[in-house]
């Protein structure tokens, strides 16, 4: 008896779901796609929520921004669960064992005392800043509109209060329970936190959700990240000889110039939506950016003294340098 | 004009390169076989890392390229950028 093997080309009958075929046309969609568009219900809510009956559950009107579709602020990073885990997970292990490295090799021991000083007091403070960009982009997500913009800001959130966490370890290595003490001390009573702290708090209170994302994610982390992290840790701490903070640090720093791509993504966009979009975004960036830098100066100068105003001035350049480049000058 | 082509195992990871060889190779001719994807070009196909990164949204390598790769066939002009395919004559 012969066999014959012969192979037989099933051809699927769907290649994706209707609702991704009417946006990319018939053919296999990506699991982020899959994962992101259309997901937020839009049809049959009929009532309006109890906590807010001025709002729809999922109101497109809550911010001054406009678009004809909010799916088009999609993440160049293409994040959904699944792959966004994965790329933590892969960092937090990065992460810990940077930890482990410092801590086995007594490096804390070696640090010059003064450094460690400056250390701990410009770096344990921000994690208050790091809850406080948790909390922000928490809210963003709640009353943003469209799951492929609110997800990317949830990932967003958990992403901070990661950093946070980073921050308090980095506290408890350099300084034990003390140092976590006198971060609270100095963000509450100290003179030169109290604009970044009013700034944060302030924040708190915005209620357009697009707004909140320029003053947290584009304005505030993009002046304190390249100047914490790139200036005064990996730049004046490093090079004086504490380059185990910079190794401590090195997920904030990595995870910055990720976000970041996905920041401009999503103000590109945006701006190049309406000019009428593009004028807010230009008021909202600059009223915030101002803020941001003045705020961020005393801290600068705990690190940098008297060089202080010098970079932070040239970081609020790059700042205004960046946003020309995606349709935004200020 | 001899062609050349690839051939890519059928699944989640290989699909944006897909699209990013049939961006920058018009001319390509993509035959969809169970499991495998055979891209034919005539005369020559680039793969840019740059188009493939835009597509998948991170850093690529291009020899990650073989982790799914079948079969191809022409000379190989591989540097970090691009992969070439052609026929030396």
């Amino acid at each position: 008896m012969q066999i014959d093997l012969r192979t037989v080309s099933i051809k699927q009958q769907r290649n994706t779901f209707d609702h991704l075929a009417r946006r990319f046309g018939d053919k296999p969609a990506s699991r982020y796609q899959e994962a992101s568009y259309d997901i937020q219900a839009t049809e049959n809510l009929h009532y309006r929520p109890t906590w807010d009956p001025d709002q729809l559950i999922y109101d497109a009107s809550i911010t001054k921004i406009v678009m004809a579709d909010w799916y088009a602020l999609k993440d160049p990073r293409q994040y959904f669960y699944n792959n966004y885990t994965l790329a933590r997970a892969r960092q937090q292990e990065t992460a810990e064992a940077n930890f482990t490295f410092v801590e086995s090799r007594g490096l804390v021991e070696m640090l010059p005392a003064e450094l460690k000083q400056v250390a701990l007091d410009v770096l344990v403070p921000l994690r208050h800043a790091a809850w406080g960009a948790n909390m922000h982009n928490s809210f963003i997500s709640g009353y943003g509109y469209a799951a492929i913009f609110t997800q990317a800001c949830m990932f967003h959130a958990m992403d901070n209060l990661g950093i946070a966490q980073y921050l308090s370890r980095l506290g408890l290595l350099l300084g034990d329970q003390e140092a976590l003490v006198d971060g609270k001390t100095a963000w509450m009573d100290d003179e030169a936190w109290q604009p970044l702290r009013r700034y944060v708090e302030d924040c708190l209170v915005v209620r357009d959700p697009f707004e909140l994302f320029v003053a947290q994610n584009v304005a505030l982390d993009g002046l304190l990240y390249p100047l914490v992290y790139e200036r005064i840790v990996d730049g004046t701490l490093s090079t004086q000889g504490a380059s185990s903070v910079a190794m401590l640090c090195q997920f904030m720093s990595d995870w910055f110039d990720e976000t970041r791509k996905w920041v401009d993504a999503v103000i590109k966009v945006a701006a190049a939506e309406s000019e009428h979009n593009r004028l807010i975004l230009q008021e909202w960036t600059d009223k915030w950016s101002q803020r941001a830098a003045v705020a961020l100066l005393p801290v600068a100068r705990k690190a940098l003294a008297a060089d202080a105003e010098e970079v932070v001035g040239e970081e609020v350049a790059a700042f205004k340098a960046r946003l020309k480049k995606i349709g935004v000058d200020i | 004009m001899s062609t050349v082509f690839i051939a890519l195992q059928a699944n989640e990871d290989t699909r944006p390169i897909i699209d990013a060889i049939v961006q920058d190779n018009p001319t390509a001719i993509v035959n969809r076989e169970p499991a495998m994807v055979k891209i034919d070009v005539p005369g020559s196909m680039t793969i840019r890392r740059e188009t493939i990164e835009e597509h998948i949204g991170r850093a690529y390598d291009l020899q990650e390229l073989q982790i799914n790769l079948i079969t191809l066939s022409g000379h190989v002009d591989e540097d970090e950028d691009q992969f070439t395919l052609r026929w030396n004559s």
